[in-house]
């Protein structure tokens, strides 16, 4: 299952067949340590990631840092239209379906959420395509057009964070600005009507179960209104276990990214990782895993920490 | 008896039971709906030409073919069973692992307890898809391969939720009773806490065979999993991908390549969803309470 060091070697040079023989294979394994043990080799490539350095990633023939700068920004931006949607959609959604407890719009809302979490993204992404690229042309694959590609790529256009959007912005090009957000819309409703389905429904459920505590019971028995009473005392408290969600829906996101990345031809760490993959490169693989394990335990510490925030009960360390 | 009984009173777990038996009979009937040309290797799907232009729906080929030649009907009929297939062995080998492994660690609790939630907490930190995705490429191409990607990743949810149900099962009068009794251990693991922790593994279960089923075919769909040619509904997508656009003022004219898969995969994940979600609200005394 594992490579030997010539293999290994091999994958980093192109046109091995035709070049083969002229190639000092023995001194190259001896430069880069390709011989020692696995243990030493570990130990060697995690001094190099704690300086930054990541390595080589043959597939994207760049430094595996430098790929992930410029991949990584655009799945960011991805993962926040998609986030928007999420969690205003869902919490807002989810709240008027509780309220409206089996009325129309609450059998719609089960009907339709069931249907979204059965609906696999590249099915519900090639469907988006048919309908708004192929027959009404609105919005395109890919991530800019390719005169915007042009524009982004002048000495006088600075590329402050990666983000197409902030960037052209920051530039006053309005232009570029509406190119990207066109091919933003597409990708993000793809990946978000799953899990906005999950929020939906926990939302909802929440909420319904929170409506019948006592607490609650005591507000309206108060005379508050409705409104206060849902807003303030309920759906506080109904949230808790949407907080939970939160975290597990960055690494679904970040699964999903790989998938609607490919749908839509937007090229971002999904992609990267997936031609990574497929072309045998670990250094791009293990950078890439080490930024999405980063990401996933600090996503995990900040909805500890919400929780302290919502639920004054729950308190940080001991004592 | 009695839960099956609830889950068909509600229509829309009577809908989801009649979908996943829909697929069922398709899956079992296969031979007879589409006799296969190669009966030694039936999943290959049958071709009809080796034109690259799919054809529209014509009486040899019911539902038309896609480029290649590929029959829709045949890999929609034959791809039941692929779905069947990873959805099954994939459900019940997690389940097992993650019931024994999880289960165990909390009813020994201890070292033992620790060590397993580590090893979880290790396979928790990464998120599922991509993992998957990175293994089944790195394991090489074929199904078998998806699924035992899917296998070594998919067990950590199970180990969860059957620890925190354990932990509070083994807790219970009658675990202490068989304990001063002097049954073994072994015994009062599987005669009194599995079958009273098993509930949510089992509503779990049901919604994973659509959802594993799900990532299957977006794997096949992206290029890593089944061989080409492969009776696969995510493999007949990816297929499909060239003919979204149709022609010039023609945008659906190779609507069969995309829709007939599509509707396959949808019916029988949302089959198994109906289910499962059913199936929780009638073994949750608590949704009863709010339905």
């Amino acid at each position: 299952m594992f490579l030997n060091p010539y293999e290994r070697l091999a994958v980093f040079i192109p046109n091995a067949d035709a070049v083969g023989s002229s190639i000092p294979f023995d001194e190259l394994v001896s430069r880069y340590g390709l011989d020692k043990p696995f243990y030493v080799q570990y130990y060697e490539w995690l001094e190099r990631v704690v300086r930054g350095n990541l390595g080589w990633s043959p597939s994207a023939r760049m430094p595996v840092a430098t790929a992930i700068a410029r991949y990584f920004p655009a799945t960011v931006e991805l993962m926040l239209f998609g986030a928007v949607i999420i969690f205003v959609g869902g919490i807002f959604l989810g709240t008027y379906s509780a309220k409206h407890h089996n009325q129309l719009f609450d059998q719609a809302a089960r009907l339709g959420t069931i249907i979204g979490v059965s609906l696999p993204e590249f099915v519900f992404g090639l469907f988006l395509l048919v309908v708004f690229y192929a027959w009404l042309g609105w919005f395109p694959p890919g991530r800019l057009s390719s005169w915007a590609e042009d524009v982004i790529y002048l000495s006088n256009f600075h590329r402050y964070t990666g983000m197409n959007l902030i960037d052209s912005i920051l530039n006053w090009r309005l232009d570029v600005f509406i190119d990207a957000l066109r091919h933003l819309v597409l990708p993000s409703i793809a990946y978000s009507i799953g899990m906005l389905s999950t929020m939906l429904r926990m939302t909802r459920s929440s909420l319904l179960e929170t409506l019948q505590a006592d607490y609650v019971v005591t507000a309206r028995a108060k005379g508050l209104a409705e409104k206060v009473v849902i807003n303030k005392h309920a759906r506080r408290n109904a949230l808790l276990p949407v907080v939970t969600l939160a975290g597990s829906i960055v690494a679904k996101m970040l699964g999903g990214a790989v998938i609607v990345e490919t749908v839509f031809n937007y090229r971002g760490m999904g992609m990267f990782i997936v031609t990574a993959a497929q072309g045998l490169d670990f250094p791009a693989i293990l950078g890439s895993s080490l930024l999405i394990g980063i990401i996933i335990i600090a996503s995990n510490l900040i909805v500890d920490i919400l929780y302290t925030v919502l639920d004054p009960t729950v308190t940080l360390g001991g004592n | 008896m009695d839960t099956l009984l609830r889950v068909i009173r509600n229509p829309l777990g009577l809908a989801g039971l009649i979908l996943v038996l829909l697929w069922a009979i398709i899956a079992i009937l296969a031979p007879v709906i589409s006799p296969p040309h190669n009966p030694r290797n039936p999943y290959a799907i049958a071709r009809i030409g080796f034109s690259s232009l799919p054809k529209p729906p014509s009486e040899k080929a019911l539902l038309g073919t896609t480029s290649g030649g590929y029959d829709i009907m045949y890999g929609i009929v034959w791809g039941s069973r692929t779905a069947f297939r990873v959805g099954l062995i994939v459900v019940s080998a997690t389940a097992l692992i993650g019931v024994l492994l999880g289960g165990g660690g909390a009813f020994l609790g201890g070292m033992v307890d620790e060590v397993v939630m580590r090893i979880t907490d290790l396979f928790m930190s990464f998120p599922f898809l991509i993992a998957v995705i990175v293994m089944s490429i790195v394991l090489g191409k074929g199904l078998d391969k998806v699924i035992i990607a899917l296998v070594v990743f998919g067990w950590r949810r199970y180990a969860r939720i059957m620890r925190s149900e354990v932990l509070s099962v083994k807790e219970r009068e009658y675990v202490r009773a068989a304990v001063s009794l002097g049954a073994s251990k072994l015994w009062i693991f599987f005669r009194h806490v599995l079958p009273n922790s098993i509930f949510p593994v089992l509503v779990l279960a049901a919604l994973d065979i659509g959802t594993m089923v799900l990532i299957a075919a977006s794997l096949s769909f992206i290029g890593v999993g089944a061989e080409p040619g492969y009776a696969d509904w995510g493999q007949m997508i990816n297929f499909s991908r060239n003919w979204l656009m149709g022609t010039v003022g023609e945008p659906f004219k190779y609507w069969y390549t995309y829709t007939y898969p599509s509707i396959a995969i949808l019916t029988f994940v949302l089959g198994w969803t109906l289910l499962g979600d059913t199936l929780r609200d009638v073994l949750d005394p608590k949704m009863r309470r709010v339905k």
